[in-house]
């Protein structure tokens, strides 16, 4: 590859990676939700607090899933693509 | 200050060369798992030896809280028709626990490879598939797939296979995010601290600006979070996954 086409390829790679970190708009909207509906919960029964808040720390490790399939794929992007076509990253 | 962000080494290859999976590499993944697996090995030795009935020691009572823990938990999750599960999910989640946690000793923890995940997700999802079929017996598994409509199988198959790749990939995904953030941490701190030191004039002013002081203490908040946090959330999400897959595969038969 000359050197126009590994620097497009490059630039590929670094908007596609900004453009993977978008999934983090996700689990941060999902999850600012169950805390809501957490808090709500002790609110109304504060005895609760450690089942609910376990709980919800459960269903927000789940709900994360998304938002690290985005981070991963960002990563693979910024850290493992430009290695498979350029010989030497200074 | 440079930084190098990679998987795990291959340390060489063993063994005849097999026609379409070459060699067998040895990598840092497997060794730290062989250390891993001594290591839990030797815990388990160690606290049930020399079992007694009455007046126990202290080894033996944490033994014995260790299986009330894990019986409660499986059976708990699964009914009590599953208590011969709780074997398997105990030893996965020590496995996991420790090999997340190994990673503060200074090895990579295996967990950082998709590697050990995607066979505990193999595992876990060949035996979700033994429970349908001895549920619904395989004619039964296999129509399962085209209920509620016909037209809805690629969907069913696809959420089929999604979830052992959901299961490994939230696993290893959390776990090397968090050796990627931890390494860019100490570098950017590493360079912070050059810099600032680096304004001392002299001979003093050079010494200390090698050395990364801003290293000491900072980074431990945030490894709060990022390994033993995730370490311990994510070995409790994968078993407790595993016990609610199996628990309602067997159910809906």
């Amino acid at each position: 590859m000359d050197l126009l086409a590994k620097g497009i390829a490059l630039a590929g790679c670094a908007i596609g990676a900004g453009l993977a970190l978008i999934a983090g708009i996700g689990p941060g909207i999902g999850e600012g939700n169950a805390v809501a509906k957490a808090l709500e919960a002790i609110g109304r029964q504060p005895e609760c607090k450690s089942s609910v808040t376990s709980t919800m720390l459960l269903g927000c490790a789940v709900a994360e899933t998304t938002g690290i399939y985005g981070f991963v794929t960002g990563l693979l992007l910024i850290f493992v693509a430009p290695g498979l076509f350029i010989d030497k990253i200074v | 200050m440079e930084i190098s962000i990679s998987g795990a080494k291959v340390y060489g290859y063993i063994g005849p060369d097999i026609p379409v999976l070459g060699r067998f590499p040895l990598s840092e993944t497997l060794i730290v798992s062989w250390i891993v697996m001594l290591a839990i090995t030797l815990f388990c030795i160690i606290i049930t030896h020399n079992m007694k009935v009455e007046k126990i020691s202290r080894r033996q009572a944490l033994a014995e809280w260790l299986v009330e823990v894990a019986n409660k938990f499986v059976v708990g999750n699964m009914g009590s028709k599953f208590s011969y599960m709780v074997p398997f999910v105990a030893a996965l989640f020590s496995l996991s626990l420790f090999s997340n946690l190994v990673g503060l000793l200074g090895v990579r923890s295996p967990t950082a490879d998709l590697n050990t995940e995607a066979g505990w997700a193999i595992v876990v999802f060949i035996m979700i598939t033994a429970q349908k079929i001895k549920a619904g017996g395989f004619g039964g598994y296999l129509i399962g797939f085209t209920k509620p409509i016909p037209l809805l199988t690629p969907f069913n198959v696809l959420s089929e296979l999604s979830t052992p790749i959901s299961m490994a990939c939230r696993h290893f995904g959390n776990i090397l995010s968090g050796i990627v953030i931890n390494g860019l941490i100490y570098a950017a701190l590493a360079g912070a601290s050059s810099a600032l030191f680096g304004l001392i004039p002299g001979a003093v002013g050079n010494v200390l600006s090698s050395i990364p002081i801003l290293d000491v203490g900072i980074p431990a908040i945030l490894s709060f979070y990022f390994d033993w946090f995730t370490g311990v959330m994510q070995a409790y999400i994968f078993c407790m996954l595993t016990t609610m897959y199996i628990a309602n595969a067997a159910e809906e038969g």
